[in-house]
């Protein structure tokens, strides 16, 4: 679960001070699938950085899994990230010399798992994610976008995470491999994992079951999507 | 993270890119293989000097006559001309405290023939006690013993150069007859060859008798040189001082008509001559290896430019700016470790080439070997520890929207 509660971020850039977010409260509870949607500009990109504890909130409270990690320090806020975040990047963040499992493993590789239980879990998410197993020894530059994607899932999944968050995770990606990748995180959300999704697009943010608006860094929306777009997955990927 | 998952990650991270780590360690591996090279020829020069200098003999004190120009090891040049000192006096020198033996001689260059063939070389007459004094030691047949003395016997004991001047290339010399100043001479023996180098090769030398050689080249009771062992090394000083002072007892003067030379002094001379040899060639060294460190540097600090959105993943899914510094800082290490290790095979190749072909001694230290490791993997840690500072530094926001 996580909870903010008047979140405030500010920049001072010489004498001048930019309010980037502007009391921000909101909760998510275990097992949803939330959109934060918003137009660029409007602060969700900061919000994210708060939701995924790579940034600290200027005032206000972040409460994730009941500890308040707003004033952590930065290998506190990189041990929450490395137990309690997935993340999904809109430009995937593969290492590209490095094979499909290895990238998966990194997270475990920091977080001291051992080496069996690493390739096991490793594979496991692999699979949840859609890869299929005969590209787990690929160099991940030889696969398409829409893999790369999956396995960057993948990677997000495998540390068992309270929240995998993604940030514009169809950016890249044309519509067709875009829906197959939204598919995957309605089918996680299905197993029950917790996805906060940031996104600039209607379209991508109507696959959630939440849609919060932010407008200059105030929240103007937040209601229920009583009626999910539904994506058709097929078993194998086109792309 | 477990240590041995942090150098596999090292690892990884220097072959993932095979030609900048390959140029990188280049930097490293000619600066190290140079060091070793350089002080490979300073010592082994150095090591050359030395032998050439104690084969001379060891404890050994000279004693010319002439008065010595200056203090130290200059002698007076023409020393050798001036008539002071006599086969009394070396008889003497033999009572003073801490010596072991001593002998003396007088030479002279003279033209000898056998049949056939003749050479021009030195003739050494002197006394049993050359061959332990100025360490020579026999091949085949006997030195001269002090019968030969007491007889004035005509025998000659001869060099190898002589030898191969003389009878040609390992041909049997006891036994044959020389002819000296129109004096014939038995070959009664054969002395080894010291590899004789510099101003007077021990190997091109005919020693007789030195009865011998006054009565019959020389003409006169006068001795050239007389060598003196001492005991040991610690008691030189003290044998020079008692020579100076018998010596000017028995000649009654004042100041010295003679010279003593110490070899220790010799030594110390060549000693810190081949030093500065070396320390200049080593700092040549040092040079290129501190060019190779800043290669280091700018090759990692390209490098963490090149891996920010890497560096920022890693950030962002719990890496600790603490492993991301010993990420870079042990890539450095093992680029410049290896590197190192590589350029001492190819410093010891090199060297092994430079004493084949360029017929120069040289002397690969094991304390060179411990230095060039120490110092490459010290470039490593110094030139690698700033761009892994700045990589930990990096805020993953900004590192993963680095293009």
């Amino acid at each position: 679960m996580i909870e903010l509660s008047h979140i405030c971020k500010s920049y001072v850039n010489g004498a001048e001070e930019t309010k980037v977010l502007r009391d921000v409260s909101f909760k998510v509870e275990n097992g949803e699938f939330v959109a934060i949607m918003g137009p660029s500009g409007s602060g969700k990109s900061t919000l994210m950085h708060i939701i995924g504890a790579l940034d600290t909130p200027t005032t206000g409270t972040y409460t994730l899994d009941d500890r308040d990690i707003s004033t952590c320090s930065e290998d506190e806020l990189a041990s929450i990230r490395k137990t309690r975040i997935g993340f999904v990047f809109q430009s995937f963040h593969l290492l590209s010399r490095s094979t499909v499992l290895r990238n998966v493993m990194l997270p475990l590789i920091y977080a001291g798992v051992t080496d069996g239980e690493r390739e096991r879990r490793a594979r496991t998410c692999l699979e949840s994610a859609g890869v299929p197993k005969n590209l787990h020894t690929h160099l991940s530059n030889q696969l398409s976008g829409g893999q790369m994607q999956r396995v960057a899932i993948a990677r997000a999944l495998v540390n068992d995470p309270t929240l995998i968050l993604a940030d514009e995770p169809t950016g890249n990606l044309d519509s067709k491999t875009g829906d197959h990748v939204l598919g995957t995180f309605q089918d996680l959300h299905a197993q029950g994992r917790t996805i906060v999704l940031i996104t600039h697009e209607p379209y991508v943010a109507e696959h959630a079951e939440r849609i919060i608006v932010v407008r200059d860094g105030q929240i103007v929306q937040d209601q229920k999507n009583p009626h999910p777009r539904k994506v058709s997955v097929a078993t194998e990927e086109s792309s | 993270m477990h240590f041995i998952d942090q150098v596999e990650e090292m690892v990884l991270g220097v072959t993932a890119n095979k030609v900048r780590s390959g140029l990188t360690m280049l930097g490293i591996v000619i600066g190290i293989a140079s060091v070793i090279a350089m002080l490979s020829v300073g010592q082994g020069t150095k090591k050359q000097i030395e032998d050439s200098i104690s084969s001379i003999g060891s404890n050994l004190l000279l004693v010319m006559p002439g008065a010595q120009r200056s203090a130290g090891t200059v002698v007076r040049s023409a020393g050798g001309s001036a008539k002071t000192l006599t086969m009394s006096d070396a008889e003497a020198l033999k009572s003073i405290p801490g010596v072991k033996a001593v002998e003396a001689d007088s030479s002279s260059r003279v033209q000898v023939t056998t049949k056939g063939s003749n050479t021009n070389t030195q003739v050494i007459g002197t006394t049993p006690a050359y061959t332990s004094v100025r360490n020579v030691s026999m091949d085949t047949g006997t030195f001269i013993t002090q019968a030969h003395i007491t007889s004035r016997a005509k025998v000659a004991v001869i060099g190898p150069t002589v030898r191969d001047d003389l009878f040609g290339e390992n041909a049997t010399a006891i036994g044959q007859r020389i002819r000296i100043s129109g004096m014939e001479y038995t070959v009664i023996g054969l002395t080894k060859t010291k590899g004789g180098s510099g101003f007077s090769n021990a190997d091109d030398a005919i020693y007789i008798p030195l009865s011998t050689m006054s009565a019959y080249i020389s003409g006169s009771e006068y001795v050239s040189t007389i060598g003196v062992q001492a005991e040991s090394q610690e008691v030189m000083t003290t044998v020079q001082e008692s020579i100076n002072a018998l010596l000017l007892q028995r000649h009654k003067v004042t100041t010295a008509d003679f010279s003593v030379m110490n070899q220790s002094d010799l030594v110390s001379t060549a000693s810190s001559v081949t030093g500065t040899l070396t320390l200049l060639l080593a700092s040549i060294a040092g040079i290129s290896l501190l060019v190779g460190g800043i290669g280091i540097m700018n090759m990692m600090l390209t490098t963490v430019t090149e891996r920010t959105r890497e560096i920022g993943l890693r950030k962002a899914i719990g890496a600790r700016s603490r492993e991301i510094i010993v990420q870079f800082l042990g890539e450095a290490m093992i680029e410049t470790m290896v590197g190192g290790a590589i350029g001492i095979a190819l410093g010891y190749g090199i060297s092994k080439l430079i004493s084949t072909f360029a017929s120069m001694e040289t002397v690969v230290p094991m304390w060179a070997v411990g230095l060039a490791f120490g110092v490459s993997t010290g470039i490593g840690l110094v030139f690698g520890y700033y761009p892994a500072r700045r990589a930990s530094r990096l805020n993953p926001i900004n590192a993963l929207r680095y293009e």
